[in-house]
């Protein structure tokens, strides 16, 4: 691996940069008054958190861009990461009646970020915590799930405590989303907001077992995430210059980015949405090669449609129907040892990325019993996308609120 | 938050936002429905002897994609029997005892239909009466509707016959299809009007059907002049609502109706004198739902604004309208052109060139540089190049400062005051065949 990065600050700026720029004011005027303002619209049914879409383009349509950010973001917390990174390909716009018409769909991603930028700009407080019940509730985790959950229990009026092992919060948000989706900047102001209303936030505190929490409060929301990447089982995994996924985003989206070691021949191991997210990370971040090595076939691929486009875009290469045996290499990698069809190859590379998926989290079991234990997030529906979190989080709360007022669950 | 709660000649309801006479009001279930979503008050589909409607009642005029920006109907009042309209409006407001419930009364011009149909109506515990003296189609055949608002005699006639047996307020919906419509508003006021509300439809054709020649709507073959409504008719709804609202002989409140679809709309309406406002084919379009932004848009600009209550607002535009003869003619305009925003469409140049005052400059497009340039000698500041300008804040209009003092025309036609030096060269265009444009 060099050790030095080729390209210039303004290279690697513009790599980064955000992959679509937000619209102009003219844009999103025109985009917004394009919306048919659908009944029962196939686009709030399609999002996992049932933001009224329709009726937060009309209020852009208006000039209510606060009223409209309202809308969203009471459906929704992370409604402003959920613009940049959520794939609405297969949710919301895919699910717009303008396709039925060949038509583009309305461009929900960025009307949505349209309006939330207005009141992150603006530093706009759309939300009041509730009146206070006394009530108690720690959390576990504070990634999409478990702050959305915060969120919406400050809201009915309970007091609430997240713990969360890292030193910043935000999980994944953070830490993990494409640097060209989301920066780790914008994932904090918004985390800011929801801490704004009250939630007591205690980081650097890895929790390891729930009976002191379940001894001090009423309920206990789990969301934290999935484990680190699952491990290949292959000779030569330990060599200097392989990396995992998740260590390698992390870094690159925690430090100045020519601090990133990356190599010029890379090779990534998977095909899902991490692995692509790694490859063009790695491309961008300088690699004069990076090529997504997959044991099976194209059409097996589980990454969505559209991310392998972007990758194809990006000048990443594909090698299918490889299957890793070994990496070889002498106090480095040298390259990595495949099975073909056609037999057994080496591709020389310098640089190893491990993308074949995260394991559960081990360091934390909770009781599946317990009425007041409650879960959501990538550590309870396998790992989804930031929306499924987001609307897992908020769903918990509900029924956390039900249990400790008596009432029922909407 | 703003305070949105309206009391309206002694009506009161919990927003401004009431729906218009028409078909969102024919049943209990629909403004039961209206109410339950956030909408302030109701004004029932017009009550009289039930009629017989004609199957297509409704034309529409789309801009572009843009569908039904106006929207025309042929339908006249309820097709319902009174007794059971008067027993739904007593219902609706025993269970909705904070909203507004008004019933919209046409009957024939005698003075017992009048007496009598009041007095059912009060049995109801409706909150008010509007008198429809506007519908401008079918029902004026029959010598209802407008026939009777566009005479100021009969207006005042029968308001005055309503006024002897009603004891709550009586509001008089005026019509837009006279020449003067304050003639109309000062004889319903003689009569004894609490209130206005205005305005009805346009009589309007929407369209001719190229291949068959039946206008539109079409009724097997042929069609009659409707009712004009929609975003269209909003210009003129406001100016006939400031017209009447300025009347020094009016001053009894008003509702604004015509083209009301958002809370900007709404929000001008009150600016110009209204004190709530009636909505009929933004419903028809989208549904109840939109009230939600109506109010929720409506009270954040107030929000925004500092204007706490809607009589912060209302009015405020009224002093600002005014006669042309008294404009300050020494307030000078130009054109100004933001090149960093210019998208190069030269559509203000053609449209200046073309249809106004020939003061933008072409320049060549091969240099790089700017394609168009305000001839500032030439600019008379008319608003037609930003007006045309795609462009957001691409081209605005600059005050241009001079050490003249203010003079109207009115002042200057008796003698009074000097003008300020203004642009001499205009009316330039050339034209030869041979000229590249
Ligand atoms: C590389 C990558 C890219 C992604 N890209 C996208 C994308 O573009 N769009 C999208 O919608 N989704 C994307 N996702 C998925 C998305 O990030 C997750 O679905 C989402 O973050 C899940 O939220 P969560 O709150 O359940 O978990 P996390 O975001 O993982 O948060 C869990 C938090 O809990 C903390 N924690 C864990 N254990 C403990 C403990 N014992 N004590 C205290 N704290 C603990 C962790 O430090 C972490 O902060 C991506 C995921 C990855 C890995
Ligand atoms: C289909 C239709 C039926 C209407 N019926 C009545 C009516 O029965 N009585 C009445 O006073 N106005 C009636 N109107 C007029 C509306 O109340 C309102 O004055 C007019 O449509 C302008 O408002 P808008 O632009 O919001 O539609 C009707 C309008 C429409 C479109
Ligand atoms: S809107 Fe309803 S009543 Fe009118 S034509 Fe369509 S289905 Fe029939």
């Amino acid at each position: 691996m060099s050790a030095s990065n080729p390209l210039t600050d303004e290279q690697l700026a513009a790599n980064f940069a955000d992959i679509t720029p937000p619209l102009t004011n003219d844009a999103a005027l025109l985009e917004a008054n394009k919306c048919l303002f659908c009944h029962d619209a196939p686009c709030t049914i399609a999002c996992p958190t049932h933001i009224d879409v329709p009726a937060f383009i009309k209020k852009i349509a208006t000039g209510n861009l606060r009223g409209s950010a309202r809308v969203i973001l009471d459906a929704n917390p992370f409604g402003h990461s959920c613009a940049r990174a959520c794939p609405v390909e297969v949710l919301c716009e895919g699910a717009c009646v303008l396709n039925d018409r060949d038509e583009q769909p309305i461009k929900i991603a960025l009307l949505q970020r349209h309006a939330t930028d207005y009141v992150l700009e603006k530093k706009l407080r759309l939300f009041e915590p509730g009146r206070r019940t006394g009530k108690r509730v720690a959390i576990v985790g504070a990634g999409p799930a478990g702050l959305a959950c915060a969120r919406d229990l400050r809201r009915f009026g309970h007091d609430v405590t997240v713990f969360e092992a890292k030193d910043q919060p935000g999980g994944l948000n953070t830490y993990g989303i494409a640097e060209y989706k989301l920066k780790a900047d914008l994932a904090l102001a918004e985390v800011q907001d929801i801490l704004e209303l009250g939630v007591e936030l205690k980081t650097g505190e890895t929790i390891a077992s729930l009976d002191n929490l379940l001894a001090d409060y009423d309920a206990v929301f789990v969301g934290i995430g999935l484990g680190s990447t699952k491990r290949l089982g292959i000779p030569g995994e330990d060599l200097p210059g392989v990396v995992d996924a998740l260590t390698f985003i992390e870094h690159l989206k925690t430090h100045p980015y020519r601090e990133t070691p990356v190599g010029r021949q890379v090779v990534v191991i998977g095909a899902g949405n991490t692995a692509i997210d790694a490859v063009t990370q790695a491309k961008r971040l300088g690699a004069a090669a990076a090529t997504i090595v997959y044991r099976r076939s194209e059409a097996d691929m589980p990454c969505y449609h559209y991310e392998y486009e972007l990758a194809k875009r990006d000048g990443c290469g594909f090698r299918f129907n490889a299957a890793p045996q070994r990496i070889i290499g002498n106090g480095a990698v040298a390259g990595i040892e495949v099975r073909t069809p056609g037999g057994t190859e080496t591709i020389p590379c310098d640089m190893v990325i491990v993308a074949i998926g995260q394991g559960e989290r081990t360091e934390l079991a909770w009781p599946k019993d317990d009425p007041r234990v409650f879960v959501g997030g990538d550590c309870a529906n396998g790992g989804a996308e930031i929306v499924n979190a987001a609307a897992e989080g908020i769903e918990a709360a509900k029924r956390i609120d039900a249990m400790l007022t008596g009432g029922d669950a909407m | 938050m703003a305070d949105l709660r309206t009391n309206f000649a002694g009506i009161e309801s919990p927003n401004p936002f009431w729906l218009a006479s028409g078909p969102p009001t024919n049943t209990y279930g629909q403004v039961a429905k209206a109410f339950d979503q956030g909408w302030g008050g109701a004004v029932w589909k017009t009550i009289g002897e039930p009629i017989i409607n004609v199957f297509s009642r409704y034309g529409s005029v789309d801009l572009g994609a843009n569908r039904m920006m106006g929207f025309n109907n042929i339908e006249l009042i309820s097709d319902r029997p009174i007794a059971g309209n008067l027993k739904e409006i007593a219902e609706v407001k025993r269970n909705y005892p904070k909203h507004a419930v008004i019933a919209s009364l046409m009957v024939e011009s005698k003075q017992k239909a009048w007496h009598e149909i009041v007095k059912q109506t009060e049995d109801t515990g409706a909150d008010g009466i509007e008198l429809n003296f506007g519908c401008p189609h079918g029902m004026s055949e029959r010598g209802m509707g407008s026939a009777v608002g566009q005479v100021p005699d009969y207006t005042c006639q029968i308001v005055g016959w309503v006024k002897e047996v009603a004891t709550i307020p009586v509001i008089v919906k005026l019509t837009p299809n006279v020449t003067d419509i304050t003639y109309i508003a000062r004889a319903a006021v003689k009569g004894g009007a609490d209130a206005l509300s205005l305005i009805n439809t346009i009589n309007s054709i929407v369209g001719v059907d190229l291949t068959t020649f039946e206008p539109q709507p079409s009724v097997a073959g042929k069609s009659s002049h409707g009712g004009y409504c929609g975003p269209a008719v909003k210009p003129i709804a406001l100016h006939l609502v400031s017209a009447v609202a300025g009347d020094a002989a009016v001053k009894i409140p008003i509702s604004g109706i015509g083209g009301i679809a958002t809370w900007r709309d709404a929000a001008e309406f009150i600016a110009l004198g209204a004190g709530t406002l009636q909505v009929c084919t933004a419903v028809m379009h989208y549904g109840f739902r939109i009230v939600e932004d109506l109010t929720d848009g409506l009270s954040n600009w107030m929000d925004d604004r500092g204007h706490r209550t809607l009589a912060d607002v209302r009015g405020r535009a009224l002093p600002r309208v005014a006669k042309w003869e008294d404009l300050d003619l020494n307030y000078h305009l130009l054109a100004h052109i933001d090149q960093d925003k210019c998208i190069k469409c030269e559509l203000c140049w053609t449209a200046c060139e073309d249809g106004a005052h020939q003061a933008i400059r072409r320049l060549p497009r091969d240099n790089g540089g700017p394609v168009v340039e305000i001839i500032e000698e030439a600019c008379v500041g008319c608003n037609l190049c930003a007006a045309v300008c795609p462009v957001q804040e691409c081209i605005t209009m600059r005050k241009v400062p001079n050490d003249y003092a203010p003079v109207t025309w009115k002042e200057y036609a008796a003698g009074k005051g000097k003008l300020a030096p203004r642009s001499e060269q205009f009316h330039t265009a050339t034209w030869s065949p041979s000229a590249k444009h």
